[in-house]
Protein backbone atom coordinates (compact mmCIF):
# COMPACT_ATOMS: atom_id res chain seq x y z
CA UNK A 1 0.00 0.00 0.00
CA UNK A 2 1.24 3.93 -0.86
CA UNK A 3 2.66 4.91 2.85
CA UNK A 4 0.85 8.55 2.98
CA UNK A 5 2.90 10.75 5.07
CA UNK A 6 -0.49 11.90 6.63
CA UNK A 7 -1.53 8.60 7.51
CA UNK A 8 1.52 7.53 9.33
CA UNK A 9 1.70 11.02 11.30
CA UNK A 10 -2.09 10.05 12.30
CA UNK A 11 -1.57 6.83 13.22
CA UNK A 12 1.55 6.54 14.95
CA UNK A 13 1.30 10.58 16.41
CA UNK A 14 -2.13 10.28 17.71
CA UNK A 15 -1.01 6.32 19.14
CA UNK A 16 1.76 7.47 21.76
CA UNK A 17 -0.85 11.11 22.74
CA UNK A 18 -3.60 8.71 23.41
CA UNK A 19 -1.43 6.18 25.18
CA UNK A 20 0.23 9.38 27.16
CA UNK A 21 -3.46 10.09 27.73
CA UNK A 22 -4.00 6.58 28.96
CA UNK A 23 -1.34 6.66 31.81
CA UNK A 24 -2.18 10.40 32.33
CA UNK A 25 -6.25 9.52 33.53
CA UNK A 26 -5.07 6.60 35.34
CA UNK A 27 -3.11 8.93 37.50
CA UNK A 28 0.11 7.50 36.72
CA UNK A 29 1.97 9.70 37.69
CA UNK A 30 -0.70 11.97 39.59
CA UNK A 31 0.64 15.04 38.13
CA UNK A 32 -0.18 18.83 39.40
CA UNK A 33 -0.23 22.31 38.34
CA UNK A 34 2.59 23.45 35.69
CA UNK A 35 4.00 19.65 35.17
CA UNK A 36 0.64 18.51 34.57
CA UNK A 37 0.06 21.58 32.44
CA UNK A 38 2.93 20.16 30.23
CA UNK A 39 1.72 16.58 30.43
CA UNK A 40 -1.70 17.40 29.05
CA UNK A 41 -0.45 19.44 26.65
CA UNK A 42 1.56 16.91 25.43
CA UNK A 43 -0.37 14.64 25.09
CA UNK A 44 -3.25 16.03 23.40
CA UNK A 45 -1.23 18.16 21.52
CA UNK A 46 0.25 14.73 19.72
CA UNK A 47 -3.42 13.04 19.44
CA UNK A 48 -4.76 16.51 17.69
CA UNK A 49 -2.01 16.81 15.50
CA UNK A 50 -2.36 13.42 14.89
CA UNK A 51 -6.16 13.32 14.27
CA UNK A 52 -5.75 16.65 12.24
CA UNK A 53 -3.10 15.16 9.62
CA UNK A 54 -5.68 12.03 9.13
CA UNK A 55 -8.36 14.46 7.36
CA UNK A 56 -5.42 15.61 5.06
CA UNK A 57 -5.24 12.93 3.00
CA UNK A 58 -9.35 13.06 2.19
CA UNK A 59 -10.65 14.36 -0.98
CA UNK A 60 -13.18 16.17 0.62
CA UNK A 61 -11.95 17.22 4.73
CA UNK A 62 -15.17 20.03 4.69
CA UNK A 63 -17.32 17.16 4.77
CA UNK A 64 -15.32 15.19 7.60
CA UNK A 65 -18.35 15.85 10.14
CA UNK A 66 -20.30 13.32 8.30
CA UNK A 67 -18.01 10.56 9.28
CA UNK A 68 -19.53 10.38 13.05
CA UNK A 69 -22.26 8.81 11.40
CA UNK A 70 -21.58 5.18 10.42
CA UNK A 71 -20.66 3.97 13.65
CA UNK A 72 -22.89 1.10 13.91
CA UNK A 73 -20.74 -0.83 10.79
CA UNK A 74 -17.52 1.59 10.30
CA UNK A 75 -14.36 1.37 12.84
CA UNK A 76 -13.12 4.39 10.38
CA UNK A 77 -17.01 6.26 12.38
CA UNK A 78 -16.40 4.87 15.22
CA UNK A 79 -12.48 5.76 15.75
CA UNK A 80 -13.69 9.74 15.04
CA UNK A 81 -16.74 9.32 17.23
CA UNK A 82 -14.65 6.71 20.13
CA UNK A 83 -11.50 9.98 19.84
CA UNK A 84 -13.43 12.70 19.88
CA UNK A 85 -15.19 11.55 23.16
CA UNK A 86 -12.23 10.98 24.99
CA UNK A 87 -10.78 13.83 24.38
CA UNK A 88 -13.54 15.63 25.41
CA UNK A 89 -14.10 13.37 28.82
CA UNK A 90 -10.29 14.04 29.60
CA UNK A 91 -10.77 17.69 29.66
CA UNK A 92 -12.79 18.67 32.76
CA UNK A 93 -9.99 15.82 34.44
CA UNK A 94 -7.14 17.64 33.14
CA UNK A 95 -8.15 21.36 33.67
CA UNK A 96 -8.92 19.92 37.50
CA UNK A 97 -5.13 18.77 37.77
CA UNK A 98 -3.79 21.33 35.80
CA UNK A 99 -5.89 24.51 37.08
CA UNK A 100 -7.65 23.61 40.36
CA UNK A 101 -5.43 21.62 42.34
CA UNK A 102 -4.33 23.20 45.55
CA UNK A 103 -0.92 25.39 43.92
CA UNK A 104 -2.35 24.45 40.76
CA UNK A 105 -1.99 27.31 37.77
CA UNK A 106 -5.39 28.57 38.55
CA UNK A 107 -3.93 30.12 41.61
CA UNK A 108 -2.92 33.19 39.35
CA UNK A 109 -6.55 34.58 39.65
CA UNK A 110 -7.01 32.32 43.26
CA UNK A 111 -8.61 29.75 41.77
CA UNK A 112 -6.73 26.62 43.07
CA UNK A 113 -7.56 24.32 45.93
CA UNK A 114 -11.31 24.37 44.95
CA UNK A 115 -12.80 21.50 47.36
CA UNK A 116 -15.16 18.58 46.70
CA UNK A 117 -14.01 17.89 42.89
CA UNK A 118 -11.97 14.15 43.92
CA UNK A 119 -14.68 12.49 41.73
CA UNK A 120 -13.48 14.17 38.75
CA UNK A 121 -10.51 11.57 38.74
CA UNK A 122 -13.33 8.85 37.45
CA UNK A 123 -14.22 11.07 34.41
CA UNK A 124 -9.79 10.68 34.07
CA UNK A 125 -10.03 6.60 34.14
CA UNK A 126 -13.44 6.88 31.80
CA UNK A 127 -11.45 8.94 29.31
CA UNK A 128 -8.31 6.91 29.53
CA UNK A 129 -10.84 3.57 28.48
CA UNK A 130 -12.05 5.94 25.85
CA UNK A 131 -8.28 6.40 24.96
CA UNK A 132 -7.69 2.88 24.83
CA UNK A 133 -10.64 2.12 22.94
CA UNK A 134 -9.53 4.97 20.36
CA UNK A 135 -6.53 3.37 19.93
CA UNK A 136 -8.56 -0.36 18.92
CA UNK A 137 -10.52 1.90 16.54
CA UNK A 138 -7.40 2.74 14.84
CA UNK A 139 -5.86 -0.62 14.16
CA UNK A 140 -9.19 -2.40 13.44
CA UNK A 141 -9.31 0.05 9.85
CA UNK A 142 -6.61 -1.83 9.04
CA UNK A 143 -6.91 -5.37 10.74
CA UNK A 144 -10.48 -6.06 9.00
CA UNK A 145 -8.97 -5.47 5.68
CA UNK A 146 -8.98 -9.17 4.70
CA UNK A 147 -7.78 -7.54 1.14
CA UNK A 148 -4.58 -7.00 2.74
CA UNK A 149 -3.55 -10.03 4.56
CA UNK A 150 -0.42 -8.46 6.38
CA UNK A 151 -3.08 -6.64 8.25
CA UNK A 152 -5.85 -8.87 8.71
CA UNK A 153 -4.50 -10.47 12.31
CA UNK A 154 -5.14 -10.42 15.77
CA UNK A 155 -1.78 -9.49 16.30
CA UNK A 156 -2.12 -5.81 14.51
CA UNK A 157 -4.49 -3.92 17.33
CA UNK A 158 -1.85 -6.13 19.94
CA UNK A 159 0.89 -4.12 18.57
CA UNK A 160 -0.85 -0.82 18.05
CA UNK A 161 -2.58 -0.99 21.90
CA UNK A 162 1.16 -1.89 23.45
CA UNK A 163 2.87 0.68 20.62
CA UNK A 164 0.48 3.65 21.99
CA UNK A 165 0.87 2.73 25.72
CA UNK A 166 4.79 1.83 25.96
CA UNK A 167 5.10 5.68 23.63
CA UNK A 168 2.89 7.19 26.53
CA UNK A 169 4.70 5.40 29.34
CA UNK A 170 8.29 6.64 28.25
CA UNK A 171 7.52 10.25 28.43
CA UNK A 172 7.18 10.25 32.33
CA UNK A 173 8.74 6.64 33.19
CA UNK A 174 11.64 8.75 35.15
CA UNK A 175 8.63 11.62 37.19
CA UNK A 176 6.00 8.33 37.86
CA UNK A 177 9.01 5.81 38.99
CA UNK A 178 7.86 3.07 36.32
CA UNK A 179 11.43 2.84 34.27
CA UNK A 180 10.69 -0.70 35.04
CA UNK A 181 8.11 -1.64 33.93
CA UNK A 182 8.18 0.59 30.94
CA UNK A 183 11.69 -0.99 30.03
CA UNK A 184 9.48 -4.31 29.99
CA UNK A 185 7.07 -3.17 27.62
CA UNK A 186 9.56 -1.81 25.76
CA UNK A 187 11.15 -5.01 25.10
CA UNK A 188 7.46 -7.14 24.85
CA UNK A 189 7.02 -4.67 22.25
CA UNK A 190 10.34 -4.83 20.28
CA UNK A 191 9.46 -8.63 20.63
CA UNK A 192 6.18 -8.74 19.20
CA UNK A 193 6.83 -6.36 16.15
CA UNK A 194 9.54 -9.19 15.10
CA UNK A 195 6.99 -11.31 15.54
CA UNK A 196 4.58 -9.06 13.56
CA UNK A 197 6.99 -9.15 10.44
CA UNK A 198 7.50 -12.71 11.11
CA UNK A 199 4.11 -13.68 10.79
CA UNK A 200 3.04 -11.20 8.28
CA UNK A 201 5.71 -12.40 5.99
CA UNK A 202 3.61 -15.78 5.34
CA UNK A 203 0.41 -14.10 5.85
CA UNK A 204 -0.08 -13.64 2.12
CA UNK A 205 0.57 -17.42 0.99
CA UNK A 206 -1.14 -18.79 3.83
CA UNK A 207 -4.74 -17.08 2.96
CA UNK A 208 -4.61 -18.99 -0.40
CA UNK A 209 -5.10 -15.93 -2.59
CA UNK A 210 -3.47 -16.03 -5.91
CA UNK A 211 -4.30 -15.00 -9.77
CA UNK A 212 -5.73 -18.68 -9.95
CA UNK A 213 -8.63 -17.95 -7.12
CA UNK A 214 -8.18 -13.97 -8.47
CA UNK A 215 -9.35 -14.88 -11.89
CA UNK A 216 -11.38 -17.95 -11.00
CA UNK A 217 -9.79 -19.39 -14.09
CA UNK A 218 -7.35 -22.10 -11.78
CA UNK A 219 -9.46 -25.08 -12.86
CA UNK A 220 -8.15 -24.61 -16.52
CA UNK A 221 -4.52 -24.13 -15.23
CA UNK A 222 -1.84 -21.81 -14.32
CA UNK A 223 -2.82 -17.77 -15.03
CA UNK A 224 -0.47 -15.17 -15.93
CA UNK A 225 -1.07 -11.49 -17.20
CA UNK A 226 -0.84 -11.02 -20.75
CA UNK A 227 -1.77 -7.33 -20.95
CA UNK A 228 -2.59 -5.14 -18.49
CA UNK A 229 -5.62 -3.28 -18.81
CA UNK A 230 -4.31 0.15 -18.93
CA UNK A 231 -0.42 1.34 -20.38
CA UNK A 232 0.02 3.83 -18.13
CA UNK A 233 -0.65 4.02 -14.30
CA UNK A 234 -4.38 3.93 -12.00
CA UNK A 235 -5.14 4.96 -8.96
CA UNK A 236 -5.43 1.53 -7.99
CA UNK A 237 -1.50 0.71 -8.85
CA UNK A 238 -0.39 4.22 -7.00
CA UNK A 239 -2.36 3.17 -3.93
CA UNK A 240 -2.22 -0.60 -3.78
CA UNK A 241 0.66 -1.51 -5.63
CA UNK A 242 3.64 0.78 -4.29
CA UNK A 243 6.98 -0.67 -3.98
CA UNK A 244 10.33 1.40 -3.13
CA UNK A 245 9.31 1.17 0.85
CA UNK A 246 9.83 -3.12 0.08
CA UNK A 247 13.28 -2.50 -1.59
CA UNK A 248 14.92 -1.35 1.98
CA UNK A 249 12.50 -3.12 4.24
CA UNK A 250 15.63 -5.55 5.77
CA UNK A 251 17.58 -1.80 7.09
CA UNK A 252 14.08 -0.17 8.11
CA UNK A 253 13.06 -3.13 10.54
CA UNK A 254 16.58 -3.17 11.85
CA UNK A 255 16.24 0.76 12.47
CA UNK A 256 12.83 0.19 13.73
CA UNK A 257 13.70 -2.54 16.29
CA UNK A 258 16.48 -0.78 17.39
CA UNK A 259 15.19 2.60 17.67
CA UNK A 260 11.73 1.60 19.24
CA UNK A 261 12.61 -0.07 22.38
CA UNK A 262 16.09 -1.01 22.84
CA UNK A 263 17.53 2.24 22.95
CA UNK A 264 14.84 4.03 24.89
CA UNK A 265 15.10 1.61 27.37
CA UNK A 266 18.81 1.75 27.69
CA UNK A 267 18.28 5.85 27.73
CA UNK A 268 15.81 5.49 30.73
CA UNK A 269 18.12 2.91 32.48
CA UNK A 270 21.34 4.77 32.61
CA UNK A 271 19.89 8.76 32.75
CA UNK A 272 17.68 8.81 35.73
CA UNK A 273 16.55 12.39 35.27
CA UNK A 274 12.88 13.68 34.38
CA UNK A 275 14.08 14.84 30.52
CA UNK A 276 15.37 10.99 29.63
CA UNK A 277 11.84 10.64 29.03
CA UNK A 278 11.63 13.47 26.76
CA UNK A 279 14.65 12.13 24.88
CA UNK A 280 13.51 8.53 24.43
CA UNK A 281 10.69 9.65 23.47
CA UNK A 282 11.99 11.67 20.12
CA UNK A 283 14.11 8.15 19.43
CA UNK A 284 10.93 6.26 20.25
CA UNK A 285 9.60 8.44 17.17
CA UNK A 286 12.10 7.50 14.71
CA UNK A 287 11.78 3.64 15.54
CA UNK A 288 8.18 4.20 15.49
CA UNK A 289 8.12 6.27 11.72
CA UNK A 290 10.00 3.62 10.22
CA UNK A 291 8.02 0.93 11.72
CA UNK A 292 4.66 2.24 10.51
CA UNK A 293 6.11 3.41 6.89
CA UNK A 294 7.06 -0.56 6.86
CA UNK A 295 3.32 -1.07 8.06
CA UNK A 296 1.77 0.56 5.01
CA UNK A 297 4.89 -0.03 2.30
CA UNK A 298 5.33 -3.67 3.01
CA UNK A 299 1.26 -4.71 3.05
CA UNK A 300 0.56 -6.57 -0.32
CA UNK A 301 -3.47 -5.82 -1.96
CA UNK A 302 -4.86 -8.68 -3.04
CA UNK A 303 -5.79 -6.45 -6.18
CA UNK A 304 -2.06 -6.72 -6.92
CA UNK A 305 -2.84 -9.81 -8.09
CA UNK A 306 -5.47 -9.07 -11.17
CA UNK A 307 -1.87 -7.16 -13.01
CA UNK A 308 0.12 -9.87 -12.27
CA UNK A 309 1.75 -8.41 -8.73
CA UNK A 310 1.73 -8.26 -5.30
CA UNK B 1 -26.66 3.49 6.06
CA UNK B 2 -23.17 1.65 5.76
CA UNK B 3 -24.91 -1.72 7.16
CA UNK B 4 -26.10 -4.60 4.72
CA UNK B 5 -29.76 -5.29 3.69
CA UNK B 6 -29.80 -9.23 5.14
CA UNK B 7 -31.23 -10.14 1.73
CA UNK B 8 -32.20 -7.86 -1.43
CA UNK B 9 -35.23 -8.50 -3.36
CA UNK B 10 -33.56 -8.59 -6.62
CA UNK B 11 -30.08 -9.60 -7.32
CA UNK B 12 -28.88 -7.43 -10.72
CA UNK B 13 -25.88 -8.15 -12.20
CA UNK B 14 -23.41 -9.13 -15.31
CA UNK B 15 -22.97 -13.03 -16.25
CA UNK B 16 -19.61 -12.34 -17.97
CA UNK B 17 -18.90 -14.62 -20.51
CA UNK B 18 -15.36 -15.33 -20.85
CA UNK B 19 -15.76 -17.74 -23.96
CA UNK B 20 -16.73 -15.21 -26.01
CA UNK B 21 -15.29 -11.83 -25.03
CA UNK B 22 -12.83 -11.20 -27.58
CA UNK B 23 -11.04 -8.13 -26.21
CA UNK B 24 -12.18 -5.29 -27.61
CA UNK B 25 -12.39 -2.86 -24.84
CA UNK B 26 -15.44 -1.51 -25.97
CA UNK B 27 -17.33 -2.11 -23.07
CA UNK B 28 -14.71 0.52 -21.40
CA UNK B 29 -15.36 2.78 -23.75
CA UNK B 30 -19.20 3.30 -23.49
CA UNK B 31 -19.32 2.50 -19.84
CA UNK B 32 -16.79 5.68 -19.52
CA UNK B 33 -19.09 7.62 -22.11
CA UNK B 34 -22.29 7.11 -20.38
CA UNK B 35 -21.12 7.50 -17.05
CA UNK B 36 -19.19 10.88 -17.96
CA UNK B 37 -22.39 12.29 -19.04
CA UNK B 38 -24.83 11.17 -16.56
CA UNK B 39 -24.95 9.33 -12.95
CA UNK B 40 -22.51 11.86 -10.29
CA UNK B 41 -19.30 13.67 -11.10
CA UNK B 42 -18.10 13.03 -14.91
CA UNK B 43 -15.17 10.42 -15.17
CA UNK B 44 -12.40 12.86 -15.51
CA UNK B 45 -8.60 11.86 -17.25
CA UNK B 46 -5.48 14.18 -16.00
CA UNK B 47 -2.76 14.43 -19.04
CA UNK B 48 -4.86 12.98 -20.98
CA UNK B 49 -2.55 13.67 -24.23
CA UNK B 50 0.17 13.63 -22.63
CA UNK B 51 2.81 10.68 -21.58
CA UNK B 52 1.44 10.40 -18.05
CA UNK B 53 -2.63 9.83 -18.20
CA UNK B 54 -4.30 8.59 -15.70
CA UNK B 55 -7.83 8.82 -15.76
CA UNK B 56 -10.70 6.88 -13.66
CA UNK B 57 -12.90 4.02 -15.04
CA UNK B 58 -15.76 1.54 -14.24
CA UNK B 59 -14.55 -1.05 -16.13
CA UNK B 60 -11.02 -2.39 -17.54
CA UNK B 61 -10.54 -5.61 -19.07
CA UNK B 62 -7.39 -7.73 -18.62
CA UNK B 63 -5.53 -10.47 -20.35
CA UNK B 64 -4.53 -13.05 -18.98
CA UNK B 65 -2.85 -16.29 -20.35
CA UNK B 66 -4.03 -19.65 -18.84
CA UNK B 67 -1.81 -22.56 -19.42
CA UNK B 68 -3.58 -25.67 -18.39
CA UNK B 69 -0.84 -27.75 -15.59
CA UNK B 70 -0.50 -31.41 -18.06
CA UNK B 71 0.12 -35.01 -17.05
CA UNK B 72 2.23 -37.13 -18.96
CA UNK B 73 -0.40 -39.12 -19.82
CA UNK B 74 -2.70 -36.26 -21.43
CA UNK B 75 0.57 -35.24 -23.58
CA UNK B 76 0.32 -38.25 -25.24
CA UNK B 77 -2.96 -38.40 -27.15
CA UNK B 78 -2.00 -35.59 -29.66
CA UNK B 79 -4.78 -33.43 -30.88
CA UNK B 80 -6.85 -34.22 -27.25
CA UNK B 81 -4.22 -32.32 -25.46
CA UNK B 82 -5.34 -28.74 -24.15
CA UNK B 83 -3.37 -25.61 -25.08
CA UNK B 84 -2.82 -22.44 -23.42
CA UNK B 85 -5.03 -19.91 -24.08
CA UNK B 86 -5.91 -16.43 -24.17
CA UNK B 87 -8.50 -14.87 -21.99
CA UNK B 88 -10.08 -11.68 -22.04
CA UNK B 89 -10.91 -10.43 -18.43
CA UNK B 90 -13.86 -7.30 -18.16
CA UNK B 91 -13.91 -6.69 -14.67
CA UNK B 92 -16.22 -3.74 -12.88
CA UNK B 93 -18.34 -4.09 -9.21
CA UNK B 94 -19.75 -7.05 -8.63
CA UNK B 95 -22.54 -5.96 -6.47
CA UNK B 96 -21.60 -8.34 -3.79
CA UNK B 97 -24.26 -9.67 -1.26
CA UNK B 98 -21.56 -9.61 1.65
CA UNK B 99 -20.05 -5.81 0.23
CA UNK B 100 -16.94 -4.93 2.75
CA UNK B 101 -16.87 -2.10 0.76
CA UNK B 102 -20.21 -0.83 2.10
CA UNK B 103 -19.81 -1.84 5.67
CA UNK B 104 -16.14 0.35 5.89
CA UNK B 105 -17.87 3.79 4.80
CA UNK B 106 -17.50 6.19 7.69
CA UNK B 107 -20.62 8.39 6.16
CA UNK B 108 -23.08 6.91 4.54
CA UNK B 109 -22.01 7.70 0.96
CA UNK B 110 -21.94 3.75 0.13
CA UNK B 111 -24.82 1.59 0.59
CA UNK B 112 -26.39 -1.40 -1.20
CA UNK B 113 -30.32 -1.17 -2.13
CA UNK B 114 -32.61 -3.50 -0.75
CA UNK B 115 -34.34 -3.56 -3.95
CA UNK B 116 -32.42 -4.71 -6.69
CA UNK B 117 -28.62 -5.11 -4.74
CA UNK B 118 -27.05 -2.67 -6.32
CA UNK B 119 -24.21 -0.98 -4.48
CA UNK B 120 -23.75 2.79 -4.99
CA UNK B 121 -22.06 5.77 -4.14
CA UNK B 122 -23.60 9.05 -2.58
CA UNK B 123 -20.73 11.35 -4.22
CA UNK B 124 -22.57 14.03 -2.03
CA UNK B 125 -21.20 12.74 1.11
CA UNK B 126 -18.46 11.05 0.39
CA UNK B 127 -14.99 12.39 2.14
CA UNK B 128 -12.93 11.03 -0.41
CA UNK B 129 -10.90 8.62 2.41
CA UNK B 130 -10.45 5.45 -0.02
CA UNK B 131 -10.82 3.08 2.71
CA UNK B 132 -13.86 1.74 0.37
CA UNK B 133 -11.81 0.86 -2.42
CA UNK B 134 -8.85 -0.55 -0.18
CA UNK B 135 -11.91 -2.87 1.55
CA UNK B 136 -12.75 -4.07 -2.20
CA UNK B 137 -10.76 -7.15 -3.59
CA UNK B 138 -11.38 -6.50 -7.06
CA UNK B 139 -10.48 -3.24 -7.93
CA UNK B 140 -13.94 -2.04 -8.82
CA UNK B 141 -13.43 1.66 -7.42
CA UNK B 142 -11.12 4.24 -7.98
CA UNK B 143 -11.07 7.78 -7.02
CA UNK B 144 -11.87 10.51 -9.40
CA UNK B 145 -8.38 12.07 -9.97
CA UNK B 146 -10.22 15.54 -10.85
CA UNK B 147 -13.47 14.86 -8.78
CA UNK B 148 -11.53 13.62 -5.64
CA UNK B 149 -14.66 11.64 -4.84
CA UNK B 150 -15.13 7.50 -5.23
CA UNK B 151 -16.18 6.27 -8.74
CA UNK B 152 -17.83 2.86 -8.89
CA UNK B 153 -19.91 0.84 -11.67
CA UNK B 154 -24.04 2.06 -11.12
CA UNK B 155 -25.31 -1.17 -13.19
CA UNK B 156 -26.31 1.70 -15.02
CA UNK B 157 -29.27 2.68 -12.72
CA UNK B 158 -29.93 5.64 -14.69
CA UNK B 159 -30.50 3.39 -17.74
CA UNK B 160 -32.30 0.43 -16.46
CA UNK B 161 -35.24 1.96 -15.32
CA UNK B 162 -35.39 5.02 -17.52
CA UNK B 163 -38.26 5.10 -19.28
CA UNK B 164 -37.13 8.12 -21.80
CA UNK B 165 -35.02 5.47 -23.20
CA UNK B 166 -36.11 3.00 -25.65
CA UNK B 167 -37.14 -0.34 -24.28
CA UNK B 168 -33.56 -1.96 -25.64
CA UNK B 169 -31.21 0.65 -24.23
CA UNK B 170 -32.51 -0.31 -20.61
CA UNK B 171 -30.15 -2.26 -19.79
CA UNK B 172 -26.46 -1.37 -18.80
CA UNK B 173 -24.57 0.80 -21.52
CA UNK B 174 -21.37 -2.14 -21.08
CA UNK B 175 -23.98 -4.74 -21.88
CA UNK B 176 -25.90 -3.17 -25.08
CA UNK B 177 -22.38 -2.24 -26.32
CA UNK B 178 -21.07 -5.46 -26.47
CA UNK B 179 -20.19 -6.89 -29.79
CA UNK B 180 -19.70 -10.58 -29.09
CA UNK B 181 -22.39 -10.39 -26.76
CA UNK B 182 -20.41 -11.36 -23.89
CA UNK B 183 -22.08 -9.56 -21.20
CA UNK B 184 -25.55 -10.40 -20.06
CA UNK B 185 -27.16 -8.11 -17.74
CA UNK B 186 -30.17 -9.45 -15.59
CA UNK B 187 -32.06 -11.07 -11.73
CA UNK B 188 -29.44 -13.91 -9.82
CA UNK B 189 -32.36 -13.93 -7.57
CA UNK B 190 -34.89 -14.92 -10.83
CA UNK B 191 -34.14 -19.07 -10.91
CA UNK B 192 -35.51 -18.58 -14.52
CA UNK B 193 -34.12 -15.47 -15.58
CA UNK B 194 -31.52 -15.31 -18.34
CA UNK B 195 -28.51 -15.15 -16.41
CA UNK B 196 -29.30 -17.87 -13.63
CA UNK B 197 -29.91 -20.11 -16.84
CA UNK B 198 -26.85 -19.42 -17.98
CA UNK B 199 -24.73 -19.58 -14.76
CA UNK B 200 -26.90 -23.25 -14.33
CA UNK B 201 -25.39 -24.14 -17.51
CA UNK B 202 -21.68 -23.21 -18.10
CA UNK B 203 -21.10 -23.66 -14.54
CA UNK B 204 -20.72 -19.89 -13.54
CA UNK B 205 -17.77 -18.77 -11.46
CA UNK B 206 -17.09 -16.78 -8.33
CA UNK B 207 -13.74 -14.21 -8.37
CA UNK B 208 -11.73 -14.86 -4.99
CA UNK B 209 -14.57 -17.05 -3.18
CA UNK B 210 -12.30 -17.09 -0.21
CA UNK B 211 -12.50 -13.24 0.58
CA UNK B 212 -16.39 -14.14 1.52
CA UNK B 213 -17.77 -11.21 -0.74
CA UNK B 214 -20.10 -13.52 -2.39
CA UNK B 215 -19.93 -11.65 -5.85
CA UNK B 216 -23.79 -11.31 -7.96
CA UNK B 217 -22.00 -11.09 -10.87
CA UNK B 218 -20.76 -14.25 -12.40
CA UNK B 219 -18.07 -15.39 -15.07
CA UNK B 220 -18.62 -18.41 -17.54
CA UNK B 221 -15.43 -20.31 -17.99
CA UNK B 222 -13.32 -20.26 -21.36
CA UNK B 223 -13.97 -23.68 -23.07
CA UNK B 224 -10.82 -25.50 -23.20
CA UNK B 225 -9.46 -25.38 -25.92
CA UNK B 226 -7.09 -28.79 -27.81
CA UNK B 227 -4.39 -29.04 -30.00
CA UNK B 228 -6.49 -29.72 -32.63
CA UNK B 229 -8.51 -26.76 -32.55
CA UNK B 230 -4.88 -25.05 -32.50
CA UNK B 231 -4.84 -26.05 -36.34
CA UNK B 232 -7.75 -23.35 -36.89
CA UNK B 233 -5.00 -20.84 -36.66
CA UNK B 234 -3.60 -18.66 -33.42
CA UNK B 235 -1.65 -15.10 -34.87
CA UNK B 236 1.33 -14.54 -32.76
CA UNK B 237 0.56 -12.65 -29.78
CA UNK B 238 3.02 -9.96 -28.46
CA UNK B 239 2.16 -9.22 -24.31
CA UNK B 240 3.76 -5.80 -23.50
CA UNK B 241 2.40 -5.43 -19.86
CA UNK B 242 4.02 -3.77 -17.26
CA UNK B 243 5.89 -1.63 -18.31
CA UNK B 244 4.46 1.02 -16.55
CA UNK B 245 4.49 -0.81 -13.46
CA UNK B 246 8.28 -1.36 -13.38
CA UNK B 247 8.33 2.46 -14.09
CA UNK B 248 6.24 3.44 -10.91
CA UNK B 249 9.41 1.65 -8.78
CA UNK B 250 12.45 3.13 -9.82
CA UNK B 251 13.01 6.85 -10.17
CA UNK B 252 10.09 8.84 -7.85
CA UNK B 253 9.96 12.12 -7.58
CA UNK B 254 9.97 14.17 -4.37
CA UNK B 255 10.17 12.70 -0.77
CA UNK B 256 9.85 9.28 -1.72
CA UNK B 257 13.13 9.55 -4.18
CA UNK B 258 14.51 11.40 -2.10
CA UNK B 259 14.05 9.00 0.70
CA UNK B 260 14.74 6.06 -1.56
CA UNK B 261 17.99 7.59 -2.78
CA UNK B 262 19.28 8.05 0.95
CA UNK B 263 18.44 4.61 2.03
CA UNK B 264 20.40 3.65 -0.89
CA UNK B 265 23.59 5.22 0.55
CA UNK B 266 23.03 3.48 3.72
CA UNK B 267 24.89 0.93 1.90
S1 LIG C 1 -16.92 -5.65 -6.26
FE1 LIG C 1 -15.87 -4.36 -4.79
S2 LIG C 1 -16.93 -2.40 -4.94
FE2 LIG C 1 -18.28 -3.91 -5.87
S3 LIG C 1 -19.62 -4.58 -4.19
FE3 LIG C 1 -17.92 -6.06 -4.28
S4 LIG C 1 -16.46 -5.23 -2.80
FE4 LIG C 1 -17.88 -3.56 -3.26
S1 LIG D 1 -14.16 7.17 -0.17
FE1 LIG D 1 -16.28 7.91 0.05
S2 LIG D 1 -17.56 6.13 -0.37
FE2 LIG D 1 -15.48 5.35 0.03
S3 LIG D 1 -15.42 4.87 2.23
FE3 LIG D 1 -14.67 6.99 2.03
S4 LIG D 1 -16.53 8.25 2.27
FE4 LIG D 1 -17.24 6.17 1.86
S1 LIG E 1 -17.27 -5.18 -25.33
FE1 LIG E 1 -17.69 -7.37 -25.04
S2 LIG E 1 -16.14 -8.41 -26.28
FE2 LIG E 1 -15.43 -6.29 -26.03
S3 LIG E 1 -14.12 -6.36 -24.19
FE3 LIG E 1 -16.17 -5.82 -23.47
S4 LIG E 1 -17.11 -7.78 -22.93
FE4 LIG E 1 -15.32 -8.27 -24.18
Amino acid sequence: MHPAPSIIMFTALSGVGFGLLIWLGLGVPVLSSWTAFWAFGLAYGLSVVGLISSTLHLGHPERALKAFSQWRSSWLSREGVVSVAALLVMAPFAFWRVFLVPGGVGGLVGLDGLAGLEWLRWLGVLGAALSLLTVICTSMIYAQLKTVPRWNMGLVPVLFVLFSISGGALVTAPVAQTVMGTVVMLLVLTVLQWGYWRQGDRRFAAAGHSMETATGLGGIGSVRLLESPHSGTNYLLREMAFQIGRKHQRRLRLIAAVMVGLVPALLLVTVPLWWAGLVALGVHLVGLFASRWLFFAEAEHVVGLYYGKR
Amino acid sequence: MTTLPATTEKKLGLAIDLDTCVGCHACVISCKEWNTSNYGAPLSDTDAYGADPVGSFLNRVHTFEVTPDLGEAEKQVIGETPIAQVVHFPKSCLHCEDAPCVTVCPTGASYKRTEDGIVLVNEDDCIGCGLCAWACPYGAREMDPVEQVMKKCTLCVDRIYNENLPEEDREPACVRTCPAGARHFGDFADPDSNVSQLVAERGGISLMEEQGTRPVNQYLPPRQKTLADLAAKNSGFQGGCGTALAAEAKDAPGFFGWLDRALDKMG
